[in-house]
């Protein structure tokens, strides 16, 4: 079924009887081309990518809860191209771009709003920094403009601005940045995976990946055995794990990132807005609550839940900011498993077992990456060769130590980003 | 969480600062080699589950610890000191 805003009309007048499921049940067949082990964005975008880009339809998703379960559903949304780096900078460039041609690629409303995004500083040092990120993202061909204190003011009059300790200088302004909304995302991809002839198979545990002299034959899974020729690793903080099964240990440490929501209030926020010195950023969504977090607790953790300290840092974060916000109650927060690499970028690669692939590593930053990252792991999937823009994200950059993408300028260790 | 500091006694999570597994313990020699490097620097088993992992009492006896932990529940189940650990 084709969506369409005259669809909506027509069933809206005939009680909504003809709607379809979005995508079919179907049981897991014996033997597929390609398995991807991990039905969350970035797992759905690549058996997507495949399917349309690169024809390989005999592709199974296997996801051991339910579709967009993972962090697809508990991150906060924003999606940009205001890297620094190369390597990174081609990359998010590349899927910001997809972004803009996903709805009418997916057929599907995914409530891309690019509302603007802009980041504060607060120094004479932080304003050259981000001058010279401005300046990178041009030269990405991205769009990037630098505000002064009055700049800043025109788009957010509801910020303290002459704060004691961080007093603002500027922001550098990504008018293409913005957020989706993060559910459809997956749900997206998911039905036009599945459109295409994808098999989507839900509560399906891969327990075990089946290895013969040096080369996957398949998996077993709690719905049993399936052979494959190509098998990729796509499940973020658990990707640990999954890596196990097949005799891998990788450079990730999974850790908490906590996010906020308010009730929701009448238009107040218009952009996204994002105050590094401070470890916070906020957005409103559509629904009209805020949408708010800040950094990770900062331990090794599982638990999809974080403790108090860190909520009550992104608070203090937040007055420090912008006042207003003190009147606003929390309606809920909740964690999710981030897959920290020691340089704070991302790894798709192959694995030195033949015919299979991993794509994890996304620190804090995988929701804007999954058009991008679905479309490259696709390709190395079909050609086994890397993505032009994905060619540094290699999983090897850390024992030779050639290829590091350390964005922060922090150093390239565990725990310092 | 609570991490109890055998010098200290049941502190606070904010008078601590985390410094990833305990297998920063086992530093290799100089010479080991790029792979015992690796699985040193970089590599690591990432349990969902008990884990081991240095945590250093910063604003307390400034002690480091070798913490006993549940990454799925953080459950914290002990602490001894890293001196006492290494030896």
């Amino acid at each position: 079924m084709r969506y369409s805003a005259l669809k909506i009309l027509t069933q809206g007048l005939t009680g909504n009887k003809g709607w379809t499921p979005a995508w079919r049940q179907p049981e897991p067949k014996s033997d597929y081309d390609v398995l991807i082990i991990g039905g969350g964005g970035h797992g759905l975008a690549t058996a997507y990518y495949l399917a349309r880009t690169y024809g390989l339809t005999n592709v199974a998703v296997l996801e051991k809860g339910y579709l967009g379960g993972g962090n697809v559903g508990r991150n906060t949304t924003i999606v940009r191209a205001n890297y620094f780096l190369p390597g990174n900078s081609e990359f998010y460039s590349h899927s910001l771009k997809l972004w803009e041609g996903l709805e009418a690629d997916l057929n599907y409303n995914v409530m891309h709003s690019q509302r603007g995004l802009i980041n504060l500083f607060h120094s004479d040092g932080q304003r050259d920094a981000f001058a010279r990120r401005g300046n990178a993202m041009i030269n990405q061909g991205d769009d990037a403009e630098l505000l002064d204190r009055d700049g800043v003011r025109e788009y957010l009059p509801y910020l303290d601005f002459d704060n004691g300790r961080f007093p603002i200088y500027g922001g550098l302004y990504h008018p293409r940045g913005g957020t989706a909304r993060h559910d459809a995302v997956a749900w997206g991809y998911a039905r036009a995976a599945d459109q295409r002839g994808v098999d989507l198979i839900q509560n399906c545990e891969v327990t075990g990946i089946d290895i013969s002299g040096g080369k996957v034959t398949g998996v077993q899974t709690t719905r049993g055995a399936i052979r494959a020729k190509k098998v990729a690793i796509v499940t973020a903080g658990r990707s640990g794990q999954v890596a196990a099964m097949a005799g891998l240990r990788l450079p990730i440490e999974s850790h908490i990132l906590q996010a906020f929501v308010t009730e929701g209030l009448k238009p107040v926020i218009n952009h996204v807005v994002s105050f590094g010195m401070g470890h916070f950023y906020i957005s409103q969504s559509d629904k009209g609550g805020l949408v708010f977090g800040g950094d990770l607790d900062l331990y090794a953790s599982y638990a999809q839940r974080g403790n108090l300290p860190m909520a009550e840092h992104v608070m203090e974060a937040a007055m420090t900011l912008m006042p207003i916000i003190g009147r606003a109650k929390v309606l809920r927060s909740w964690g999710g498993i981030m897959d920290m690499t020691p340089d704070g970028s991302p790894i798709i690669d192959k694995t030195g077992i033949e015919g299979l692939y991993i794509d994890c590593g996304w620190n804090y930053g995988g929701f804007k990456a999954v058009p991008a990252s679905g479309d490259c792991l696709a390709h190395l999937i079909a050609t086994d060769k890397p993505h032009e823009v994905a060619k540094g994200f290699r999983l090897d950059r850390f024992r030779t130590g050639r290829g590091i993408i350390d964005e922060e300028g922090t150093g390239a260790q565990h725990n310092l980003h | 969480m609570r991490i109890p500091c055998p010098l200290c006694g049941p502190r606070d999570l904010r008078e601590f600062s985390y410094r990833g597994h305990a297998v920063g313990l086992d530093r290799p020699a100089p010479d080991a080699g790029e792979t015992a490097w690796d699985e040193f620097v970089y590599l690591r088993e990432n349990p969902a589950g008990p884990t081991q992992d240095l945590w250093y009492h910063e604003a307390g006896c400034g002690a480091w610890l070798v913490v006993e932990r549940n990454t799925v529940t953080h459950e914290i189940t002990g602490a001894r000191l890293a001196s006492e650990a290494a030896s």
